[in-house]
C-alpha cells in the first residue's frame, strides 16, 4: 500500500540559538519500517519531539494532508500519531489490561469514564495477544520485564489506533530473543501503518529497515535503502570516524 | 514624585527582605528540587541567634557584627544536619520531602517555644542604625537601608562563590545536569550537603537581619516562608537572577497594592498576579533548558 | 479477605457495617457532648476523603484545602447569621456582630444569603467553580508537583489574610454564636444529634462517591496521570482536565465539610483555615494511607481525636508528636498504617525458610 502517512517539510528546531534540527524533510509511508539513525545529538529524538508537539518548530508536518504544527500534544496523538520514549513509559501501578484500556479510550465520553469497566474491549484482548502479554492481563505493569514493558508501550499505541508510530529505541536493553520478537512485531504492525524507529543498533537496523534516514548534526546526511545508506561514504565517515567528522559529531553531541 | 519614590523604596525594601529569605531557598530548591519547609525555622533560628548574642554581649553594635556570621553558622549547621539525616534519603520524592520538612519545622517551632517562650522577644537596634536618612525627598529608615545593603552583599557573595570558586562550579554542574556531573567525577552528595549548608546559612543571616525591623517569635520564620517560596517559583528554578528580579517585583507589587487597597487585599492581588504570570511563563522568569522530560 | 473487600458484595457489607456503627452504635455509646465532638471529627474526615482522591490517587498535593473548607464554612455561617438577625429584628436586619461594629446597612453581598436555597447552592457551586478555574489555570500550563503545592499553600495564606481584613465577615474573630440551623435551635440536644446524623450521612455519601470514582475508568486514568502524565497526554488525553475533576471534587467535599462544621462547632475564623490548618488536613490522610479509600477517614478521625484529648493536657508534647508523625510516617511509612499488613506479609515471606523441594 505504501501511501504516505506523514510528511515533514523543512523542520527546524531552535533551542535558544542552538539548532537541534536544521531543515529536515521526511516522509513516512504505510507498510514500511523506517529507521532514523545517527550519532548522539543528531536530532533524532528532537525530531520526534517536534512531530508530536512537545517542542516548537518551524516548517510543516502533514498527516494525511492535515497540518499538525501548532496543535497540542493530545490533539496530535488523537490524529493517530503515537510515540514511545527512550525509557519505556507505562503506568506501573496499573495492570497490563488497565494500561491498554486507558490507551484505547482517549475518545471516551464522561459517562463511560465514570462507570466501572465491565469487560475488556475486544481491541484490548487482541492487542494483548499480539504483543505476547495475553497471560499477563492482570499483572502490574511495574513488575513486567524490561522488554515486556517496551512491548506494552507499543501495544498501547496499537490499541489507541495510532497509524503513525514513532518508536524511540524500542530494543534498548533487550536480549537477543527479545530483539527478534520485536523485529517481527514491527513488521507485523507496519503492515497497515507507518512505523519510524529511532535506533543506535546497526544490526537491528540492517535486519529490519525498509528505509533508512541518517541524521547528523540536525540535518539529513543520507537516505535510502539499507544498502544505499551503508555504501554512502559520508555515512561511513560519520560512523567509522575520520578525524574531522568525529569532532563534528562530538560537538553536536555536547 | 515623593509618592512614587516612597513606593519604589518600600518595594525595594520589602523585596530585599524577601530576597534574603528566598536566596537560600532558590539554591536548595533549584539544585535538588527539594522544598525545605523548615527553611522558615532556620530564619527563626537566625533571629534567636541575634537575640541570644545580644543578651550575652550587651552592646547592640558588637552583637550584630557577631550575630551575622554566627547566624550563618547556626542556620548552615541546622541545614547540614537536616540534609544528612533526612533529605538525602528522600530524593525523587519531592512532595514527601516538603511534608517531612514541615514536620521538622513544627518541632523546631516548639523547641523555640519551650526555650524562649511563646511571646515575642525584641533585639535592640544598634545606635548607628537608628533614625533615618533623607533620600530624594523621603525619609528612609537606616535599618531598611542596611537590609538592602545586606541583600546586595549576599547576592554578590553567592554569585561570586558560584562563578569563581571550584565548589561553585561543582554546584552549577550539578544544577545543570546531575547525572552528567556525577559521571564527571563530582560527588553530588558532597555538593548537595555544601549547597544546603550555604542555603540554610543564608536563612540564618536573613533571620539576624529581620530582628532589626521586627520582633521575634517562634512563628516568625513561617510568616516569611510562603512569600519566599513564591519568589522562587516566579523567578524560576535555581536562578539567582530570577530570584532577585522576582523579589523586587513582588515587593514593589505588594507596596503598590497596599497603597491603593488594604494589606489583606494586597496578598490576594499578588497571588492572582503570580497565577496570571505563570500562564505566560509556567517555568518562571528564567529557566535552565534541559532535554529531560521531567 | 482483600478480594472480598474489593468485590461488590464486600463494598455493600462495608457500607452497611459503617452505617450501623455511625447511626446506631455511636449514638448509644456516646454522650451528647462526645457525639458533637465526633461530628466535628467527621467534618475533618470528609475533607480527608477529598485529599485522598486528589493527592493519594491524583498525585496533587493540595496544601490549601482550608480555602474550600473556609468557603463552605463562611457561606453557611453567613446564612446562619442572617437567619438569626431576621429572627430577632425582621427581614433585612443587620447581624449582631455588625451592629456591634457600627455597621448599619447590610452589605449587598450578604443579602442573597437570607435564602437557604441560595446558600446551599452557593456552598455546592462556588468553591467547586473556583477550584475548576484555578485548576484549569494551573494544570493547563502544566504547573505541577512542588509548584502546585506551593501555589495551593499560598492561596490558603492569602485567603486567610483576606478574611482577617474583612470587617463585614467578622475579621480576625470570624463568625460565631449561631442560634438556628434552617429553623432548628442549635442548642437543642435532639437537633445536635440530628446534625451528627447529617454529618455521618454526608461522610458515607462522600466515601461512596470516592469509591465509585476510584473503581471507574476515570479512577484508573487518574492513577495513570499521577504516575506518568506525559504518557497520558501522548495517548490523546488532555491530562489537565483529568486533574481538574479530582481537584474540584476534593474542593466540593471540603466545602461541604466546612458548611457542616459551622453549625456543629459554632464558630469559623481565619485561624482554622490558613496555611497551618490546611497542611494539618494532610497529616491524617498520610497516617491513614493516602492511596486507600478508608485510610484517610480513619487517619483524620484518629488525628482529630488525639488532638482534642492531648493538645489541652500536653500542648507542647502534642506539637512534638505532630511534627514527629509527619517525619516518621511520610519518610518511613509513605503508605500509612494501611500499608502495614502488606509490609508485614512481605517481611514474613522474606523470613520464611526456602521451601524444600517436594520429594517425589
Amino acid at each position: 500500500m505504501n501511501d504516505i502517512a506523514l510528511t515533514c517539510k523543512n523542520i527546524e528546531v531552535d533551542f535558544e540559538g542552538f539548532k537541534a534540527v536544521g531543515g529536515v524533510d521526511l516522509e513516512l509511508r504505510r507498510g514500511e519500517v523506517h529507521f532514523l539513525i545517527g550519532p548522539n545529538g543528531a536530532g533524532k529524538t528532537t525530531l520526534v519531539d517536534a512531530v508530536t508537539g512537545l517542542v516548537g518548530y518551524t516548517g510543516s508536518v502533514l498527516k494525511d494532508g492535515e497540518e499538525l504544527r501548532g496543535k497540542k500534544v493530545h490533539h496530535i496523538a488523537r490524529k493517530g500519531i503515537g510515540r514511545t520514549f527512550q525509557t519505556a513509559t507505562v503506568f506501573e501501578n496499573l495492570t497490563v489490561a488497565q494500561n491498554l484500556d486507558i490507551a484505547a479510550g482517549s475518545g471516551r465520553g464522561p459517562w463511560s469514564l465514570l462507570r466501572r469497566r465491565r469487560a475488556l474491549p475486544a481491541a484490548v484482548t487482541d492487542t494483548m495477544e499480539r504483543i505476547g502479554l495475553a497471560d499477563h492481563a492482570d499483572t502490574l505493569a511495574g513488575i513486567l520485564a524490561h522488554g515486556q514493558k517496551q512491548w506494552l508501550e507499543i501495544g498501547m499505541l496499537l490499541v489507541g489506533d495510532a497509524d503513525v508510530l514513532l518508536l524511540d529505541e524500542p530494543i534498548a536493553g533487550m536480549g537477543h530473543d527479545e530483539r527478534e520478537t520485536t523485529g517481527r512485531l514491527l513488521h507485523d504492525i507496519a503492515a497497515e501503518r507507518a512505523v519510524a524507529v529511532v535506533e543506535h543498533d546497526m544490526d537491528f537496523m540492517r535486519a529490519n529497515a525498509s528505509r533508512v534516514t541518517v541524521l547528523h548534526g540536525g540535518t539529513i546526511l543520507a537516505a535510502g535503502s539499507v544498502d544505499e545508506v551503508s555504501a554512502d561514504p559520508k555515512v561511513q565517515e560519520v560512523y567509522l570516524g575520520t578525524s574531522d567528522h568525529k569532532e563534528a559529531a562530538d560537538a553536536a553531541a555536547a | 514624585m515623593d509618592l512614587i519614590v516612597g513606593q519604589l523604596f518600600t518595594g525595594l525594601s520589602t523585596g530585599s527582605i524577601l530576597l534574603l529569605a528566598a536566596l537560600g531557598l532558590s539554591l536548595t530548591f533549584g539544585q535538588m528540587g527539594v522544598i525545605n519547609m523548615a527553611h522558615g525555622e532556620f530564619i527563626m533560628a537566625g533571629c534567636y541567634t541575634a537575640y541570644v548574642v545580644q543578651q550575652a554581649v550587651g552592646d547592640a553594635g558588637v552583637s550584630l557584627l557577631i550575630a551575622l556570621p554566627l547566624g550563618f553558622a547556626v542556620g548552615g549547621a541546622m541545614g547540614l544536619v537536616l540534609e544528612t539525616l533526612l533529605i538525602r534519603h528522600l530524593y525523587h520524592r519531592p512532595l514527601d520531602t516538603l511534608l517531612v520538612t514541615f514536620g521538622v519545622g513544627l518541632i523546631l517551632q516548639q523547641v523555640a517555644r519551650d526555650v524562649f517562650g511563646a511571646p515575642a522577644v525584641n533585639v535592640t537596634v544598634p545606635e548607628f542604625l537608628r533614625g533615618g536618612v533623607d533620600l530624594l525627598g523621603t525619609t528612609v529608615p537606616k535599618t531598611r537601608l542596611f537590609i538592602m545593603a545586606l541583600a546586595v552583599v549576599a547576592v554578590a557573595a553567592v554569585t561570586l562563590v558560584l562563578r569563581l570558586t571550584p565548589a561553585g562550579r561543582r554546584i552549577r554542574a550539578v544544577v545543570g545536569n546531575r547525572d552528567l556531573a556525577e559521571t564527571a567525577g563530582i560527588s553530588s552528595r558532597t555538593v548537595d550537603a555544601g549547597t544546603f549548608f550555604i542555603g540554610s546559612g543564608l536563612a540564618g543571616v536573613a533571620g539576624v537581619a529581620l530582628t532589626l525591623i521586627g520582633s521575634t517569635s517562634p512563628t516568625t520564620g513561617q510568616s516569611y516562608l510562603v512569600d519566599a517560596f513564591l519568589v522562587v517559583v516566579a523567578g524560576g528554578l535555581g536562578r539567582i537572577k530570577g530570584a532577585v528580579v522576582a523579589a523586587v517585583a513582588l515587593g514593589t507589587l505588594q507596596a503598590v497594592f497596599e497603597t491603593y487597597s488594604t494589606a489583606s487585599l494586597a496578598k490576594v492581588g499578588v497571588f492572582i498576579v503570580i497565577v496570571v504570570f505563570l500562564q505566560l511563563r509556567p517555568q518562571g522568569l528564567f529557566t535552565l533548558r534541559t532535554r529531560s522530560l521531567a | 479477605m482483600s478480594k472480598f473487600l474489593q468485590s461488590r458484595l464486600g463494598a455493600w457489607t462495608g457500607f452497611a457495617a459503617a452505617a450501623i456503627g455511625l447511626f446506631a452504635v455511636a449514638p448509644l455509646i456516646m454522650s451528647g457532648f462526645r457525639l458533637g465532638l465526633f461530628a466535628q471529627f467527621i467534618c475533618y474526615a470528609i475533607v480527608a476523603v477529598g485529599i485522598g482522591l486528589a493527592w493519594g490517587r491524583g498525585g496533587m498535593l493540595t496544601l490549601g484545602q482550608g480555602v474550600y473548607f473556609g468557603m463552605g464554612a463562611y457561606l453557611m455561617a453567613m446564612h446562619l447569621k442572617m437567619a438569626d438577625a431576621e429572627f430577632r429584628n425582621g427581614p433585612g436586619a443587620v447581624p449582631d456582630f455588625m451592629e456591634l461594629a457600627g455597621v448599619r446597612e447590610l452589605p449587598a453581598y450578604w443579602v442573597p444569603f437570607a435564602s437557604p436555597a441560595f446558600t446551599v447552592a452557593a456552598i455546592l457551586v462556588l468553591p467547586t467553580a473556583v477550584a475548576v478555574l484555578l485548576g484549569l489555570a494551573v494544570f493547563k500550563r502544566r504547573v505541577k508537583g512542588a509548584y502546585f503545592a506551593i501555589l495551593s499553600q499560598a492561596l490558603a495564606g492569602a485567603f486567610a489574610i483576606f478574611l482577617i481584613g474583612q470587617q463585614t465577615l467578622g475579621g480576625f474573630n470570624g463568625l460565631s454564636y449561631f442560634r438556628y440551623f434552617f429553623g432548628f435551635a442549635i442548642n437543642d440536644p435532639v437537633n445536635q444529634q440530628m446534625l451528627y446524623f447529617i454529618a455521618a450521612g454526608v461522610l458515607l455519601a462522600v466515601v461512596a462517591v470516592s469509591l465509585q470514582l476510584r473503581r471507574s475508568r476515570y479512577g484508573e486514568l487518574l492513577v495513570a496521570v499521577r504516575d506518568s502524565e506525559e504518557r497520558v497526554r501522548f495517548l490523546g488525553y488532555d491530562s489537565a482536565n483529568i486533574k481538574v475533576v479530582a481537584y474540584a471534587v476534593a474542593a466540593l467535599f471540603a466545602s461541604v465539610a466546612g458548611a457542616l462544621f459551622v453549625p456543629v462547632v459554632g464558630i469559623i475564623s481565619p485561624a482554622s483555615i490558613g496555611i497551618v490548618p490546611s497542611i494539618m488536613f494532610i497529616l491524617g490522610v498520610a497516617i491513614g494511607g493516602r492511596g486507600t479509600l478508608l485510610g484517610p477517614v480513619i487517619g483524620a478521625l484518629a488525628v482529630a481525636w488525639a488532638q482534642t484529648t492531648l493538645s489541652e493536657q500536653f500542648p507542647s508534647a502534642w506539637t512534638y508528636a505532630q511534627g514527629l508523625l509527619f517525619v516518621v510516617v511520610i519518610a518511613l511509612l509513605p503508605g500509612g498504617i494501611s500499608s502495614i499488613p502488606a509490609l508485614a506479609r512481605r517481611i514474613r515471606v522474606k523470613n520464611r525458610p526456602e521451601p524444600v523441594e517436594a520429594t517425589a
